[in-house]
């Protein structure tokens, strides 16, 4: 659980003439599940973007699983092991939910395991199969993106907000997927709004502000000092508890 | 509650949209029925409906590549008449070349000229398409300003390099034998020529449709249309499809320029940024990026400029503007909006 997998060091990221984010130093450790909170705008997503290399930082380091992947191109960074669940989802609503899974298990085939383990965590994706995926509701869509992620081995999971907008039972069945999920061994960085599915689930958090990092530390610290969090809470979680 | 919540729901789809998304369709057949209706006489009726579907098949085979490559990358690609010239420039050489085989009285080998003119041609302009890729449009991807300035000076070299291998005049193409003339259907004189490229024109149709629904290409190519940073977090280089669609593009271009050069049986240099108005107005009409919704505009402008040709001579070019500027008051998006991310 402590060596680190994912590591930026400094990461500046600029948006055409926009400083967004400015010095962040994040350390995911392998295993588990790393939580990144912070209020709207604080730069939760742009980070994510920038370790895929959607976004080149303009500053800093970042490396994963010991090689540093700054500059590589947004394919190289998927192929070396990380799969990313952006804020949109990012689902073809063109193409059909089976489509949507094969272009995603780019290495070949799909694994019928895999596949069916997956369509038990969300039966949905078994049920509209052959339908198209723009005819999903918005929770069956971000089951979707999910399964995407996850339909290949992969070491890292990059997730962005996958209870945005979703019903309570929904957000405990997403939930209850990503802990099996971080049995098989996968990592996950999570981006989160919902502090109770959050702390339910993470290992360690970072929170941002204003593209910064202003706390780290193990998840159970911030639950249990209650000083920290109402220190926090006014940043990280203002309007949305 | 969380088992059954769930649980996967069925959304009806209200029978208005359902007609909505198949409208579209339904434009095709209405404007060859308003057109019977307008013309009257069903001889006539028949061969203006054949020339324009035989006129609209090629249109779309020349705005199909177009269509793909500004909705995979965004690219607008001014310069694309320039493979049409050049594909008919070519295509016409290879016919000179092979003038036994297009003169001689036999079909099989008049078409066998046809064939290889137009998959030489296809080389070339897809070749062509490669070098104008990487030298022209990958330099100012994301720029529309400067790529519609960079392409359109790649459209002039290409148009000063057909004046130097073929000089500046017009050029008569001859038809091989047997496509020359009509056949008699009833009463409707139908030129033989014209149902051959109905004949290429479907037949590409279906196979460009195969390949973007059945085959890993496709799905790539149409989720790239959708979301291309997505296809890239997958692990898919999509610089590199593009450049593969670039190409196709333009040896479709290529194709379409040889059908045309011997539809009108004259060509000239400028014969590509001539087509070229009728081809943005078929991809304006269809949806910027939409396969189907181009070849359905490239119907209805083909049908649409025969029957006004026919009945009013003086409004057929404004007719197809008029359609373009109906059906994007009906539709902004056009026919078939591709959804875009983000
Ligand atoms: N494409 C862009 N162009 C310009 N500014 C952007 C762009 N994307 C993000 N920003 C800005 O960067 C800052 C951080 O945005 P980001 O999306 O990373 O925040 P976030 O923490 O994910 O917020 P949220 O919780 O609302 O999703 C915001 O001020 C936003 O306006
Ligand atoms: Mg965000």
């Amino acid at each position: 659980m402590t060596t680190p997998l994912l590591t930026l060091e400094g990461v500046h990221t600029h948006i055409g003439p926009y400083h967004i984010l400015q010095g962040v130093d994040l350390v995911v450790p392998e295993g588990g599940v790393s939580v990144l909170l912070g209020r709207n705008g604080a730069g939760k997503s742009t980070t994510l973007r920038t370790v895929m290399g959607l976004w080149t930082a303009s500053r800093g380091r970042i490396s994963f699983g010991g090689r540093e992947i700054t500059r590589l191109d947004t394919p190289s960074i998927s192929r070396s092991g990380i799969a990313f669940v952006p804020e949109n989802m990012g689902i073809f609503t063109d193409l059909t939910v089976a489509e949507n899974m094969t272009l995603a298990a780019s290495r070949g085939g799909m694994d019928p395991k895999r596949l069916a383990w997956i369509q038990d965590l969300f039966p949905p994706i078994g049920t509209f199969w052959n339908s198209s995926a723009g005819t999903l509701s918005g929770g069956q869509k971000q089951m979707l993106a999910v399964s995407r992620a996850i339909i290949e081995p992969r070491q890292l999971i990059l997730i962005d907000e996958p209870t945005k907008g979703l019903a309570p039972a929904i957000i405990k069945s997403m939930t209850d997927a990503l802990r099996q999920l971080k049995e098989t061994e996968t990592t996950i960085l999570l981006v989160e709004q919902n502090f109770a599915m959050a702390s339910s689930i993470g290992d360690t958090v970072a929170i941002m502000d204003d593209g910064h990092i202003v706390h780290a530390g193990d998840m159970a610290e911030l639950v249990a000092d209650v000083d920290l969090q109402e220190r926090l809470m006014g940043l990280s979680l203002e309007a949305h508890q | 509650m969380s088992g059954s919540a769930i649980k996967p729901r069925i959304e009806k789809v209200s029978l208005s949209d359902r007609l909505a998304d198949k409208a579209p369709l339904l434009l095709v057949p209405a404007l060859a029925l308003a057109g019977l209706l307008a013309i009257g006489n069903p001889s006539t009726w028949l061969t203006l409906t054949v020339a324009g579907v035989a006129m609209g098949l090629m249109v779309f085979i020349m705005a199909s590549g177009l269509t793909v490559v500004f909705g995979l990358m965004d690219v607008i690609n001014f310069g694309h008449g320039a493979f049409v010239s050049v594909g008919a420039f070519v295509g016409f050489s290879i016919l000179i070349w092979l003038g036994g085989w297009a003169s001689a009285p036999s079909v099989f080998l008049n078409l066998a000229a046809v064939l290889v003119a137009i998959l030489v041609a296809m080389t070339v302009t897809g070749l062509m398409g490669y070098a104008f890729e990487r030298v022209i449009v990958m330099p100012v991807y994301g720029q529309h300003l400067k790529q519609i300035l960079v392409t359109m000076g790649g459209l002039i070299v290409a148009q000063q390099l057909i004046y130097v291998f073929w000089g500046p005049d017009a050029i008569h193409v001859a038809r091989p034998q047997s496509l020359q003339g009509s056949i008699l259907l009833g009463n409707a004189a139908i030129e033989k020529y014209r149902l051959v490229a109905v004949g290429i024109g479907l037949v590409l149709f279906l196979v460009m449709r195969h390949i973007l629904r059945s085959t890993r290409i496709g799905l790539l190519v149409r989720a790239g249309v959708e979301n291309s940073e997505m296809v890239e977090a997958l692990g898919y280089r999509v610089k590199r499809l593009f450049l593969l669609v670039f190409m196709a593009g333009s040896a479709l271009a290529g194709l379409g320029g040889v059908m045309w050069g011997l539809y009108q049986e004259t060509i000239t240099a400028h014969m590509g940024s001539d087509i070229m108005v009728l081809v943005f107005i078929v991809v304006i009409i269809g949806g910027l990026g939409s396969v189907e919704g181009c070849f359905i505009g490239a119907l209805l402008v083909g049908l649409l400029s025969n029957y006004t040709a026919f009945l009013e001579p003086k409004v057929a070019l404004v007719s197809t503007i008029g359609l373009m500027v109906v059906i994007l008051m009906w539709r902004p998006q056009g026919l078939y909006p591709v959804v875009k991310a983000k």
